[in-house]
């Protein structure tokens, strides 16, 4: 991957990141942590990977993408709005009421969100059905869908994981954020899903682990998934939870929290001045 | 008289999806591996191409029904009334009846009449538990025809409906002709005394309850709601208005169903006696349906008797 690539990805990432503390801190609530950990992919998806058209959202041509990990929807939100679906400036109403801005993605109020998704599990079983309907229309469209690690707990993904590789669904990308910790701690604490990786493969499914904060990793990883056939892919992401704002790193209690004021400012003086550097950089 | 031909809500709901298929190239079925009792396998036969076995996994095939829907087909998932609105109630609301997608939920083996495979397959809530979803259209019909007729109306309808469907074979009191109206309820019987509103398989009970009824000299009205949500005010209203005290009968508890449905327009736009026939607030049990169904007080014997007690001869 050039330069030039990981140069404006970064870039994308850092703008996801204000976007992603900008939304929480105005609504004084919200999941700032696994939102900072899916940045850096959801930069790459949505600037380099997906072919969707901000000027014609509901193409049926388009790649779907499920945010099946609902609650990491500022992160999203943000996405959407550097790929011009709706105005940055529109980030700030996240969760506020007569926002079209969910606490958690409603598919018939934001352009560009494919499916509705928040409660855990649901929406890699909508992916899945997006991408049987692609198979049987013999559509060339991708489905991606985003994964917790700790939504694995969840039996119905399981159900989900039988089925996509049951019905062959080599146009299914699942991606998990693996970041390690849920709300109560840590998830080998909690409710251990290791080892997730032979777990997905024995349900027959191609598994590749790669940094999650890693665009030319991500290249190699999603453009692996496309020349495999009959088989889903799930790319597992090792992130950092909260990554990009120090105090938030790997730190269980910015899971669901928002930042008060002094914490807002700490953390928007930090994404900032690292977005200047990139900035002054690509120059 | 002349021997009554029985056929089950659910084969209907397989003949007709075979039908709806011709108008509908876009339709899709899903099942959890009960296609034999559902009768999906009357579809599947016909179109194997077209259903999609989801194996024992109500909760990934509410999903999967949500994403395939997403893309503009008509999909159907189906399995027994317990393991759809119960076991996926949730993937039901949050993945369906939310975003409003255009999914139909097949639901077969609601109610008693289940029979012998007892109490833990016997679902008498599904009906509550469906109506209280926004968004979500229920339909119980009450005949193989009405059944039929029911799955090929869905082909001009848009949105999450829940259909429920039985497994005893059911008299046939409609016929091939019979055009399926969504929302408006049916006046099978009129009548001036009380009125009695069934649904489903106690729509036939109800039937004969009214005729046993007219032999002892009370005109009783008998009106089918088949679409339980959005459910016909006006039919309700002017019943209540005519014939001043209402019996609701259903194969369905008390509690949040047929009764409590009418019973909500009564109170709110002309308040008459409502008196519910239906499981009172008690799980079932095993035993053969139509012993069952005797015990539980949903045939017509219990019907005339209830009438009996509610109504003044003047």
């Amino acid at each position: 991957m050039d330069k030039k690539l990981v140069r404006e990805l970064e870039i994308d990432a850092a703008k996801i990141r204000i976007g992603i503390i900008e939304g929480v801190y105005n609504a004084k609530c919200g999941h700032p942590g696994g939102a900072l950990s899916i940045a850096d992919v959801l930069a790459y998806l949505y600037k380099h990977r997906l072919n969707v058209d901000p000027g014609d959202p509901d193409s049926p041509a388009r790649d779907r993408m499920v945010l099946s990990k609902g609650h990491s929807a500022p992160a999203l939100y943000a996405a959407l709005a550097l790929r011009g679906f709706f105005p940055f400036e529109t980030l700030k109403t996240l969760r506020q009421s007569g926002s079209m801005l969910e606490g958690h993605p409603d598919c018939n109020k934001v352009p560009g969100i494919d499916a509705s998704t928040g409660s855990l599990g649901q929406g890699f079983s909508q992916a899945c059905g997006m991408a049987l309907a692609g198979k049987i229309s013999c559509d060339s469209y991708k489905v991606y869908t985003i994964l917790g690690d700790g939504e694995i707990q969840e039996g119905m993904v399981w159900e989900a994981a039988m089925f996509a590789s049951h019905y062959k669904l080599d146009n299914l990308v699942a991606i998990l954020d693996n970041n390690g910790l849920q709300i109560d701690g840590k998830l080998s604490e909690v409710m251990s899903p290791y080892p997730i990786d032979e777990k997905f493969e024995a349900f027959g499914w191609n598994v590749i682990t790669i940094n999650g904060h890693d665009f030319s990793e991500m290249e190699k990883a999603f453009d692996a998934a496309e020349r495999v056939v009959e088989k889903p892919t799930l790319i597992i992401l090792k992130t950092t939870k909260g990554k990009g704002v120090d105090y938030m790193e790997n730190a269980v209690e910015w899971h669901g929290k928002a930042p008060g004021e002094e914490d807002y400012l700490r953390a928007i003086k930090q994404l900032r001045e690292h977005l200047e550097e990139l900035e002054g950089g690509a120059e | 008289m002349a021997e009554v031909i029985r056929r089950a809500t659910r084969e209907g709901y397989g003949d007709g999806l075979c039908e709806l298929a011709e108008i509908r190239p876009d339709l899709l079925v899903l099942d959890a591996d009960l296609s034999a009792a559902t009768k999906t396998s009357v579809f599947k036969k016909a179109y194997p191409e077209k259903h999609f076995n989801c194996g024992i996994s109500e909760q990934n095939m509410m999903g999967v029904a949500s994403g395939l829907a997403s893309t503009g087909r008509l999909v159907f998932a189906s399995s027994f009334a317990m393991f759809a609105a119960g076991r996926a109630f949730e993937i039901i609301r949050n993945s369906i009846a939310y975003p409003r997608v255009n999914v139909k939920i097949g639901a077969t083996h609601g109610g008693i009449s289940v029979g012998e495979d007892g109490a833990t397959h016997q679902c008498c809530e599904d009906v509550a538990i469906m109506r209280a979803l926004p968004n979500m259209t229920v339909i119980v019909p009450a005949d193989y025809y009405e059944a039929k007729a029911a799955v090929l109306a869905m082909a001009d309808f848009n949105g999450p409906t829940y259909l429920r469907f039985g497994r005893l074979a059911v008299p046939m009191f409609n016929n091939s002709d019979y055009k399926f109206e969504l929302g408006k309820g049916v006046t099978v019987k009129d009548g001036k005394d009380i009125t009695i509103i069934a649904s489903g398989l106690m729509v036939a009970e109800a039937m004969d309850a009214a005729q046993a009824l007219k032999e002892m000299g009370i005109d009783a009205r008998v009106i089918n709601i088949h679409t339980i949500k959005p459910i016909d005010r006006d039919i309700i209203v002017k019943a209540a208005r005519e014939t001043g005290k209402i019996i609701t009968v259903e194969e369905h508890s008390v509690i949040g169903g047929l009764g409590s449905a009418v019973g909500d327009v009564v109170l709110e736009e002309y308040p008459v006696p409502v008196i519910k026939i239906g499981i009172n607030d008690v799980f079932g049990h095993s035993g053969p349906a139509k012993v069952l169904l005797k015990e539980f007080g949903l045939s017509a014997e219990n019907i005339v008797n209830v009438v009996k007690a509610n109504v003044v001869r003047g």
